[in-house]
Parts: structure tokens; sequence; C-alpha cells
């Protein structure tokens, strides 16, 4: 499979509309330099400033994609986002890097766990959370032949799982189960099906569905659970306010249709820094952890 | 520049001053910035800058962002002089009939950004005139700023990026009429050295009388031969050719009643000294 650095160049060596943007964050990009030439364009550590000359590039055609810790994309350059790119909705394509539990180590101040609810804020924003480095490659040709501007929670972890082909705006649904359905995106995929498996081997019967989008929101997906499973549990790792939760009791509350849904997450705290496994373990979010919230729900 | 030239901006720009006035009433406007404005915005679209009628669409085009925004009033205000806009819509402001309102927006002619948060069209600007490197064109970017604005950390971020990425078809205006909202500059946060602070940053800096033609006119062709990315502090006066409201701090939005309106036309055309009533002070 194709990685996303080697996709990033392709479609930009085929489509001149394509600029790689980075505020010195080149650890998914440290190739393009030469490949792309002036087409690759570092702003330094400057995320606002970035975000505002995407605007300014995407203005004159061109396309964009911007890479910064997910933090610092979302949160320093907000307003840049909102204001510049939003409200002209320009496609301005911001790749995350380390979303969620993926900034490990990093503690709170590199911790996006609230990036979903602010993104999606954002009128015309489309907001994305492949599941593992092939849903990402599968995802981004749609992704970035879209019109609007998007958001893009970067994952390259190595698939356990292979995936459907990826339908623009579309889940994907990986088991039906009539005892519970797991809604997850991003990362913790990966945690969620391995969880599946143990609370399947304990005799229930459990759905899966890997989200892909956040925004637009597959309604139909959510639509196809009532009536056939027993309640939802939203998992993410992001605060629950704001995230996956939220957007389905949205859906779920606008659109009259009544089903229990519990969610897992940050409740209104960060979570502890260390390696990844030992975040996992020591936030409930491995597949044992995650057994043991869902069984205490 | 010879006299016949000058004399001819100058009316330009009196016609300018008295399609601002009357906007400040109804409802106001950000007056004495857009007053202090007109003269460098008068000079930028009749003298220097390559866009007309014909070509606001035309990539070739060069493109002049307004970031303090504020002084919107001006700029619709030369719009309709050069026949862009029809001239009976600015009497639309604040009418949500049409999209005249206290910033720029794209949905007027000749406006290339929407503005209002100070500090972001510097990045917007920059972009432009990257990807007119890119793209190996040779028009050109300004973007008019207000010296208030550059209380703004993303102004300087901007500065520190046009010089790494050697943007020299960038000019960045700076309206220096020494007031920002509801303060003199030096008050609150000072701005000079204001030249120092500029060609420490690796911008080739001048600085003029920004109600003089002669001078903004030796500043911008000067560009055309030494490489920028420029900067060019133009010296105003807040609310200037209204002596009544020039140089005020308590002058930044104005909302007046039509006798108002019509003592400050009369005081523009150096008739009568204008007279004002406490009431029409706003603060914002």
């Amino acid at each position: 499979m194709i990685t996303y650095e080697e996709l990033l160049k392709e479609t930009a060596l085929a489509d001149e509309r394509f600029v790689v943007m980075t505020a010195e964050n080149r650890a998914l990009v440290r190739n393009l330099p030469q490949a792309l030439g002036d087409r690759f364009i570092d702003t330094g550590i400057t995320e606002q400033t970035m975000l505002g000359a995407a605007a300014g590039l995407a203005l004159r055609g061109r396309i964009p994609v911007v890479h910064a810790l997910s933090a610092f994309l979302t949160m320093r350059a907000f307003e840049f986002t909102r204001t510049s790119v939003g409200i002209a909705n320009l496609p301005v394509k911001m790749s995350s890097f380390i979303p969620g539990v993926l900034s490990d180590g990093n503690g709170p101040t590199h911790q996006a766990i609230e990036d979903v609810s602010i993104m999606r804020g954002i009128p015309g924003m489309e907001v994305f959370a492949p599941a593992d480095a092939e849903d990402l490659v599968q995802m981004l040709p749609s992704i970035w032949a879209s019109p609007h501007p998007s958001y893009v929670r970067i994952s390259t972890l190595p698939a356990v799982y292979k995936h459907a082909p990826y339908e623009a705006g579309k889940a994907e649904v990986i088991s039906k189960g009539k005892d519970l359905t797991i809604l997850t995106y991003g990362f913790m995929f990966e945690q969620c099906f391995h969880a599946k498996a143990l609370l399947e081997a304990e005799g229930l019967e459990v759905g899966l569905i890997n989200m892909r989008s956040l925004k637009p929101l597959d309604e139909q997906a959510i639509r196809d659970l009532i009536g056939n499973t027993n309640q939802l549990i939203t998992i993410e790792d992001h605060f629950i306010t704001g995230g996956l939760f939220s957007i389905v009791a949205e859906f779920l509350v606008r659109a009259g249709l009544q089903i229990p849904v519990s969610p897992i997450g940050f409740d209104a705290k960060w979570f502890k820094p260390g390696r990844l496994n030992e975040v996992l373990a020591y936030e409930k979010l491995d597949p044992a952890g995650l057994v043991e919230q869902i069984k205490s729900l | 520049m010879n006299q016949d030239s000058q004399t001819e901006l100058q009316a330009f720009a009196l016609k300018v001053r008295e399609r601002i006035i009357p906007m400040a009433t109804e409802g106001g406007c950000f007056l004495g910035a857009s007053l202090s404005a007109v003269d460098v915005l008068t000079y930028l679209y009749t003298s220097f800058l390559n866009i007309d009628k014909s070509n606001l669409t035309d990539p070739k085009r060069d493109y002049l962002f307004l970031s303090k925004g504020h002084d919107v009033p001006a700029l619709y205000g030369i719009f309709a002089e050069l026949g862009w806009i029809e001239s009976d819509r600015l009497a639309n402001h604040l009418s949500t009939t049409d999209h005249i309102y206290w910033h720029p927006n794209r949905q007027i002619p000749g406006v290339e950004f929407h503005s209002g948060s100070l500090g972001q069209l510097p990045a917007v600007s920059i972009g432009v005139a990257m990807d007119m490197k890119i793209s190996k064109t040779a028009n050109r970017v300004v973007c008019v700023m207000g010296d208030g604005e550059l209380n703004e950390g993303s102004c300087w971020e901007a500065f520190l990026v046009a010089n790494a990425h050697k943007l020299t078809n960038l000019i960045f205006v700076i309206d220096r009429n020494q007031f920002q909202a509801n303060m003199a500059t030096e008050d609150l946060i000072p701005l000079e050295p204001l030249v120092d602070k500029f060609k420490a940053f690796g911008m080739q800096t001048q600085r003029v009388n920004g109600h003089d033609f002669t001078q903004l006119e030796q500043a911008f062709e000067m560009t055309n031969t030494v490489p920028g990315p420029h900067v060019i502090i133009c010296d105003t006066v807040r609310g200037k050719g209204l002596p009544s409201i020039e140089a005020r701090s308590d002058r930044w939005f104005c909302n007046f009643s039509s006798a108002e309106i019509q003592s400050l036309m009369d005081e523009l055309h150096q008739i009568s000294q204008a007279t004002l009533t406490a009431e029409t002070l706003v603060v914002r």
C-alpha cells in the first residue's frame, strides 16, 4: 500500500494546483522538498501565517495541503482557519499530525482532544478521521478532490483490518450486533476492533462502525442501527463534549430517534502523558480497559 | 509628479471624502480611519496598481488587500468614483438589502478579500504573493494595514515569513495616523521607532507623508526597481479633511445626525466650521 507521503507526491506531481505547506512539521513530508521544488513551502513555526497564506494561495486557485501538530494546527491558527479559510470556503486541506492520544508523551500542551469539536464548528469545513495508514490513503483522494476545506486526523499506524473502499461521507460498517454497537474513529478503531473480539468471546453480539467521516455525518448508518441494536457506545480519544458523542446525540435528537447512547472518551480532563501503550492502559482505552468501561456503563 | 496630476488626484480624493462623510450617520462608520487612508488609496488605485474595471478578475492584475478593514468607506468611495460600483449603492450602508457594512467583503466588485480581524491579511497577502512567484507572473500585492493593527503578533510573524521567502513583489503599507481605536498609539503600545523595527525585520522601508501625492509616487515607484518585501509607512492624520475631528482619540467611530453631516460637508469644502454635539461621540 502506498504511503501518505507517496500519495501526496503523486497527487502534487500530477496536478499543478497542489502545494504542500508545513509549519516546520516535516515528519510526514520529509522527502517532498526535492520532489516539489517551490510548491513545497515551509513557513517555519508559524501556524497562523501558514493558514493565512494557504487561504491566499487557494484564492489564486491552488489547493494547499497544510501540515502541523494537531494542537497548534487547530488552536493556534484557529481564527485564521475560521476567518480566512472558512468564511471564504477555500479548499485548504489540513493534515493534522499526532491528534488525540497520538501525542503520547508530550503532555497536555500537545493534546488535541477538542480538535473535532472546534473544527466541525466552522461552516463548510469537512472533518475526517481515517482509522489507519490504509484507511487514510483510501480516503484522501476523495477528501482532496472536494471543493471545501477539510481537517483530517492523520493516523499512519499499520492496519489491523482490510478496509472496504471509501465512499465519500460514508461510514464503514465492520459488523452488526444486537447487544451493542460501537461507533468510533481514527486511532481508536484498532483498540475497539480488539475490544469487540473480547466481548464476542464472552458471547455478546457486537456491532462496530468505523465512522471515517465525522462531518458530513453518515446519518443513514446511524438510522440503520435503530431497532437493530440495543445501545450505542461512542468511543473516542477526544473530550466527550463536542466530539462523536455530541455528533450522534445531536443527530438523534434532531431526527427524533430514540436509542440509549453512552460515551467513552475524556470527560473534561486531559490524559496522563506517557508511552502510547501505557497511556492506553492507564486511561482504560486499550482493549481490556474498553471492555471494563463498557461493562460498567 | 507634475502640478496637473497632483491637482487631479486632490480633486479625486475630495470626491471620495464627499462620499465617505455621509456614511457616518444612521448607524455611523469608522470615519477617522477612513479619511486618513483616502489619499494613499486614491494614489494606489488611480496611479499605481494594474487594476481597472476591465480586469477585476484577471489573474495578472495587481492585488490590494485592505487589512485594516475599518477604512472600507474610503475603499467604496474610490470604487464608486472609478465606476466599479454604482454610487447610489453607498446610501445602502448598513442596510441588509446590500452588502455594504463596516468591513469589506467580496460581494463588492474590487474587494479582494474580507477583513475586519486585524493581523489576518498580511498572511493572506503572503499566500497570494507566493502563488505569483510560483506562477512566475509579474503582478504585485499591496497590503494596507493600520498602525494600531501592528499590536497583533501575527503581523510580525508574517513579516518574518515575507522576508524569509523573499517576496519581492509584496508591499506592506502602514496608515500611520497615530491612533488605535480609543488611544494614541504611543500612549498605549508605543510603536516607534517604526522604521528601525521594519528594517530589522529585513524590509525595504520608506516613510513618507501619506497625504502628499508626490512623495507617495516616489516611494511606490521605487518598489518597481528595488526588490522587496517593502514597507511604506505613510504618516497621515486621522480624520484628514475635517479639522473638527482631526487627530482626536475620541473620533474613531462616528455616528452623526444628518444636520451634523451637512455641517461636516461644509467644513470639508471650507465653507464653515462644523458644529458637533457631544452625543455623537461613540466609543466602541
